[in-house]
C-alpha cells in the first residue's frame, strides 16, 4: 500500500478533533464506547501513574517513509513538525530533574533531526539507557552510513518496526519494496553487532498487525519470526515486541475507508483484559511533542490530549515531576487499543506470555 | 435477507448456552482447552481448524479461523496454502473412492 500523509492529502482526518468525533460515536450494542466505565468496573478506577520511568522524546513528524498504519502521520513532507533546539535543551534540563532510566527517542524517523546524535550523546552522558524508534530504511541512506556502529559504540538499543517476517504483510503495511530493504538493514545491524547476544547492543523488533485484527501471542510469535528469519536470511533479533493497531491517524483513516472501524473497535472493546492496566505505557513515561508539549502517551499526543497534571496542561520548560505525578491520566475510546488480549504498549505486550488474546 | 447464515450469529453463538446451559458450558470449555497451546502451537492449531472450515464449509468458522491464523501471524500465502491442504485432502478422497468404482466394475463388468 503507498500512501500520502492525511496532511498533504488536506483530510478531513488530519484533524485530531475529527478523529475524536468519530471515535466518540462509535456505539458497541447500542451504547457508546467508554474506556473509564470500563476501567471502573475492573476495580482501576482513576487510572493512577506509576513511577516515571520513561522518558519519550518524539523529535518530530518527519520520516523518509510513509506506512500505512501511521499513528503519527509522519512522512517526507512532515517538515513542518521538528523539534527546535531550545526544546530540545529544555527536554535535557527537564530530564535532570528526574530519575528515569530510560530516553526513548520516536519520531517520524529521529534520526532525521539534526540534533539527534547530539541528544543521544547528551543522554548516555547522563547514564540513560537510549533507545532509538527505527523504521530500518533509514539505515541504507547514504547519509546515514555508519550510523549502525556509532549507536553501537554508545549502547543505545534499537527498536525497529517489522510488521512481519514475511514479506506480504510487511509490504502491505510499509509500502512496496519496505521488507527487502527492512531484511538488508537487519543484516547490516547484525554487521554492526546488534541481535547477536551483546547487551550494548539490544535489537529489538516492534511487529504491528497487517490489518484489522489483534496481535497474537508475543512469546509464542518470537519462537517462529527468530526461527524464520534465521532460515531464511540469516538474520538474528534478540526480541520481539507485539502490539496492536491504535485507532487513530492514518491507521483509523484506513479503518474508515475499508469499513473496518466498528468491527475492530468491537473486537478491541470485547478483548479488554484487566491483566493488561498495570503495564500501560502511560503510567510510568513522560511523552514530550515536538513543540513541547508533554502527554500521558504517544497515542494522547497524536490526539491533541494534553496531560493534566493538577488539571492543567504542562510545557517541558514548566516540568516538575512532583506535579507530573499528581496527574489523572486522560484516556479516551483508542486506549481499547492497549488493553485488548495480551495489551500493548511501547514494551510490548503488558500481560505476560500467558495472556494471549481472547477471540 | 438470508434466513440461513447471518454475520451477526458469531458474536452472538455465546447464546446457544439458552436452552441447554450446561452443555454449552462443557462444549465452550473444551472448545477452549482445544486450542490452547499444546503439543501443537497455537499458530498450527488456527492452520488446522482454517482448513478444516473450508472441508465443513462453515462460513461462520471461515471467518472466525481467518482472523485467528492472521492474529497468530499468519499471511495470506500461508493460510492459502492451508486451504489448499483442504482440497487435496478432499479431491484425494474423492478419487480414491473410484478405486471402489473399479472394484465393482471388474466384478459386474465381462
Amino acid at each position: 500500500m503507498t500512501v500520502a500523509s492525511l496532511r498533504s492529502r488536506r483530510a478531513p482526518l488530519s484533524s485530531s478533533a475529527i478523529q475524536l468525533d468519530i471515535l466518540g460515536r462509535i456505539e458497541i450494542d447500542g451504547s457508546p464506547l467508554n474506556f473509564d466505565a470500563t476501567l471502573a468496573h475492573a476495580g482501576s478506577m482513576p487510572l493512577a501513574p506509576s513511577a516515571l520511568e520513561i522518558f519519550q522524546i518524539n523529535l518530530g513528524k518527519l520520516c523518509n517513509m510513509t506506512c500505512g498504519h501511521c499513528h503519527v502521520d509522519a512522512g517526507p513532507d512532515r517538515t513542518d513538525a521538528m523539534m527546535s533546539r531550545e526544546i530540545v535543551e529544555a527536554c535535557l534540563a527537564a530530564l535532570d530533574r528526574t530519575s528515569v532510566h530510560t530516553v526513548d527517542l520516536t519520531g517520524g524517523a529521529p534520526e532525521l533531526h539534526p540534533d539527534f546524535r547530539w541528544l543521544v550523546e547528551e543522554a548516555r552522558r547522563r547514564g540513560k539507557h537510549v533507545i532509538d524508534r527505527c523504521n530500518l530504511s533509514i539505515l541504507l541512506l547514504p547519509r546515514f552510513a555508519g550510523l549502525a556502529d556509532w549507536l553501537g559504540e554508545r549502547g543505545v538499543e534499537i527498536v525497529a518496526s517489522l510488521p512481519h517476517y514475511r514479506k506480504r504483510n510487511t509490504d502491505a503495511q510499509r509500502g512496496d519494496g519496505a521488507y527487502d530493504k527492512s531484511i538488508e538493514a537487519l543484516r547490516l545491524l547484525n554487521r554492526a553487532g546488534y541481535g547477536t547476544g551483546d547487551p550494548r547492543r539490544v535489537l529489538t523488533l516492534m511487529s504491528n498487525p497487517a490489518g484489522a485484527f489483534l496481535s497474537g501471542g508475543q512469546a509464542a510469535m518470537e519462537k517462529e519470526w527468530r526461527e524464520a528469519l534465521v532460515r531464511e536470511w540469516g538474520v538474528t533479533f534478540d526480541r520481539l515486541f507485539a502490539l496492536n493497531n491504535m485507532p487513530i491517524s492514518r491507521f483509523l483513516d484506513w479503518l474508515v475507508e475499508s469499513e473496518n472501524l466498528e468491527p475492530y473497535m468491537d473486537r478491541l472493546a470485547r478483548s479488554f483484559n484487566p491483566a493488561a492496566i498495570d503495564g500501560l505505557m502511560c503510567r510510568n513515561m513522560v511523552s514530550v511533542s515536538w513543540d513541547g508539549r508533554l502527554f500521558d502517551c504517544d497515542f494522547n499526543q497524536m490526539l491533541d490530549l494534553d496531560a493534566l497534571p493538577d488539571g492543567a496542561a504542562m510545557r517541558i520548560e514548566e516540568f516538575e515531576p512532583a506535579i507530573w505525578q499528581r496527574r489523572r491520566i486522560v484516556t479516551r475510546p483508542h486506549c481499547f487499543g492497549c488493553t485488548a488480549g495480551a495489551g500493548s504498549s511501547c514494551g510490548g505486550a503488558t500481560a505476560g506470555a500467558g495472556a494471549d488474546g481472547n477471540r | 435477507m438470508n434466513p440461513y447464515y447471518d454475520h451477526a450469529h458469531l458474536s452472538k453463538f455465546g447464546d446457544i448456552a439458552e436452552g441447554a446451559p450446561e452443555l454449552a458450558k462443557k462444549f465452550f470449555e473444551y472448545y477452549g482447552a482445544v486450542f490452547a497451546a499444546g503439543a501443537l502451537s497455537q499458530r498450527e492449531k488456527a492452520l488446522i481448524a482454517l482448513a478444516v472450515s473450508h472441508t465443513v464449509q462453515c462460513p461462520y468458522c471461515i471467518d472466525s479461523w481467518t482472523t485467528g491464523s492472521l492474529e497468530q501471524g499468519a499471511d495470506l500465502e500461508q493460510m492459502t496454502e492451508a486451504v489448499h491442504v483442504a482440497c487435496a485432502i478432499r479431491g484425494g478422497a474423492s478419487l480414491v473412492h473410484g478405486m471402489q468404482m473399479k472394484a465393482h466394475v471388474k466384478k459386474e463388468g465381462m
